[in-house]
């Protein structure tokens, strides 16, 4: 077994997620036979190859610029003009499950 | 003429020569989305009042004698994964239970603004992640042509819907598969583009590098239609590419003579399923009949897709999905006392099983001491993946592969085994992590009726050959 209680409830809460005991042991037993199949990458060597982030990396760019300059396409002008304007702060609060008439609200934070 | 149907020129010309109205298309397809969706589940919200805004906004212009747009009238759905203004959008997930897009998804924007009415949103499995439909937080859908069976997923409710005449087109998304697989579980066409081709602007994010959105159709020609309408650049989505678009329609009429198609004995192995495997085979007789040759190609790394697929796609859904933290939107849990145990809490409460294992195991693969293990080697695999396809399509147009290793599957049947679900898309998830696109076509159905899909895959921004080939297929 590669992962243990220890690892389920330490990345759990890297994720910001509690899960009650049941949905630990499901965890466990889940993450365990996904990873065990996964292992089977290692019978790839890799140590030569490039890692592929995005697909962007490989098509529509320009192959002779270098760095960011290859990624040109992927910017714009900062202009209001055809773009969405910014949401009024009525229509931004609108969904928040707690708001004043500018803010979002959340627990308190710091203790006084 | 039956109004359920009408292919999107049919249901165009129909309402632009006066022999009906939008209205009465949207009518119709409401009566039949009342009559049929009880017991199969495609919809999850109805747009009645947009629908109606839009049917007679074309109803005055066909009363005035405009040239109606193309897909003027027609009625559509979208999946619940895609923002839609004053329209609940939940992407089949509790914690979005009451959430109110203040904007449009740009591919939805571009739907209307050539004409279509948005009928409603298409149920999901929760944030697309899933091959049946099943992880919907709401209810399963069941496929029209057998409700003991899935539809396949992601895009269940998209392609139910276009299969149960519930809609004339439908927007999914696709991710691993979850346009195609469900796709060829239904019965009808689904096309996933190019990445990049059509902008995700207010797609809700599963995993930025491999979501796609394209559409479910009854034709070839319809998807066609609907792909011209939403690709190119979009000033909103710096992944959107500055491609130009052809005409897709005009594509489809080329002839398909001379054209290489590639068939890659790796997807043909163990877990195909013989009636699947038979119908395929003759499809590839048919394609050779029309002029095309066959030639054999060679993709080895196939068998690594799956796990490369899943820790890609989990590591970035780990990312994606922290923005659900109930301040700004979505699902908060109440009784809470400080800021971190309201994010676990309300967290904890929205997301679904499924949903959370991916968050974990993303989680888990991009940790500190796993990354390189796992999030690196699976970034390593993809490039090899990638080459593949690269090198098979320096000797081919296009390459022919089954869709799905089996038809569609029972309710229940692999929903306690997750890595069984995930082989389900081992035919698919190859496609989404290089980029290129594909579509699937009906190509016959098993002793039990259950249709079965043809996949067909083609190079970066060459839609219009596999729409091509998939158009000589279906009409020859």
């Amino acid at each position: 077994m590669k992962v243990t209680d220890k690892d389920v409830a330490y990345v759990a809460e890297l994720a910001n997620l509690e899960l009650t005991e049941d949905e630990r042991t499901g965890m466990l037993r889940d993450l365990n036979s996904i990873l065990e199949y996964i292992d089977r990458l290692n019978e790839l060597d890799t140590s030569d190859v490039l890692p592929m982030a995005q697909v962007s990396d490989r098509y529509g760019v320009d192959e002779s610029r270098q760095g960011s300059a290859r990624f040109a396409y992927a910017s714009r002008e900062d202009i209001l003009e055809g773009l969405r304007k910014s949401l009024p702060h009525e229509e931004a609060l609108a969904n928040a499950p707690d708001a004043d008439d500018d803010f979002f609200k959340v627990p308190k934070v710091i203790e006084r | 003429m039956d109004l359920n149907l009408l292919t999107i020129d049919a249901a165009r010309t129909a309402v632009q020569e006066r022999k009906t109205t939008a209205l009465a298309l949207a009518e119709a397809h409401y009566a039949r989305i009342k009559q049929e969706d009880g017991q199969i589940g495609a919809f999850l919200t109805l747009s009645k009042e947009r629908a109606l805004e839009q049917s007679d906004r074309i109803d005055r212009m066909a009363a005035e004698g405009k040239t109606l747009p193309p897909l003027g009238g027609v009625p559509v759905g979208i999946k619940d994964v895609m923002s839609t203004r004053g329209v609940r959008t939940t992407a089949g997930s509790k914690i979005l239970e009451k959430y109110v897009p203040p904007y449009d998804c740009t591919a939805v924007a571009r739907m209307e603004a050539a004409g279509a009415v948005v009928l409603g949103k298409m149920n999901c499995d929760e944030f697309a992640m899933g091959s049946s439909n099943e992880n919907s937080a709401y209810h399963p859908v069941r496929n029209p042509r057998d409700l003991n069976r899935v539809p396949g997923g992601s895009s269940g409710g998209s392609a139910a819907a276009v299969a149960a005449d519930m809609a004339v087109v439908t927007l999914g998304s696709d991710t691993g598969g979850s346009i195609r697989q469900p796709a060829s579980f239904c019965g009808v066409v689904g096309l996933m583009p190019t990445y990049g081709r059509v902008s995700r602007y207010g797609l809700i994010a599963f995993a930025s590098s491999l979501d796609h959105i394209g559409p479910l159709a009854k034709t070839v020609k319809d998807a066609a239609i609907v792909l011209r309408t939403i690709a190119g650049r979009d000033l909103m989505d710096s992944t959107s590419a500055d491609v130009p678009v052809p005409d897709y329609v005009a594509e489809l009429d080329k002839p398909v003579r001379g054209m290489k198609l590639g068939v890659a004995t790796e997807y043909f192995g163990d877990g195909l399923d013989d009636e699947v495997r038979q119908a395929v085979e003759t499809a590839i007789d048919k394609l050779k009949g029309l002029g095309c040759e066959i030639v054999p190609v060679s993709l080895p790394h196939t068998p690594y897709a799956i796990p490369t697929y899943y820790l890609i796609a989990t590591a970035e859904a780990s990312s994606n999905l922290a923005r659900f933290d109930g301040v700004r939107y979505g699902h908060r849990a109440r009784g809470v006392k400080t800021l971190s145990e309201m994010y676990r809490r309300s967290r904890d409460e929205g997301f679904g099983a499924e949903v959370k294992r991916r968050i974990m195991l993303g989680t888990y693969a991009l940790s500190a001491g796993y990354y390189d293990a796992y999030y690196l080697k699976a970034q390593k695999v993809r490039t090899l993946l990638t080459r593949d396809f690269d090198q098979a399509f320096r000797k081919v147009d296009a390459i022919v592969t089954p869709t799905s290793p089996t038809a569609a599957f029972r309710l229940g049947e692999k929903s306690n085994d997750p890595l069984a679900m995930y082989l389900a898309d081992i035919y698919t998830v190859t496609a989404d992590l290089a980029g290129i696109p594909g579509i699937s076509v009906p190509c016959g159905e098993t002793k039990e009726k259950l249709p079965i899909g043809l996949q067909i895959l083609g190079k970066h921004f060459d839609e219009g050959t596999i729409l091509r080939v998939a158009h000589a297929f279906e009409q020859g």
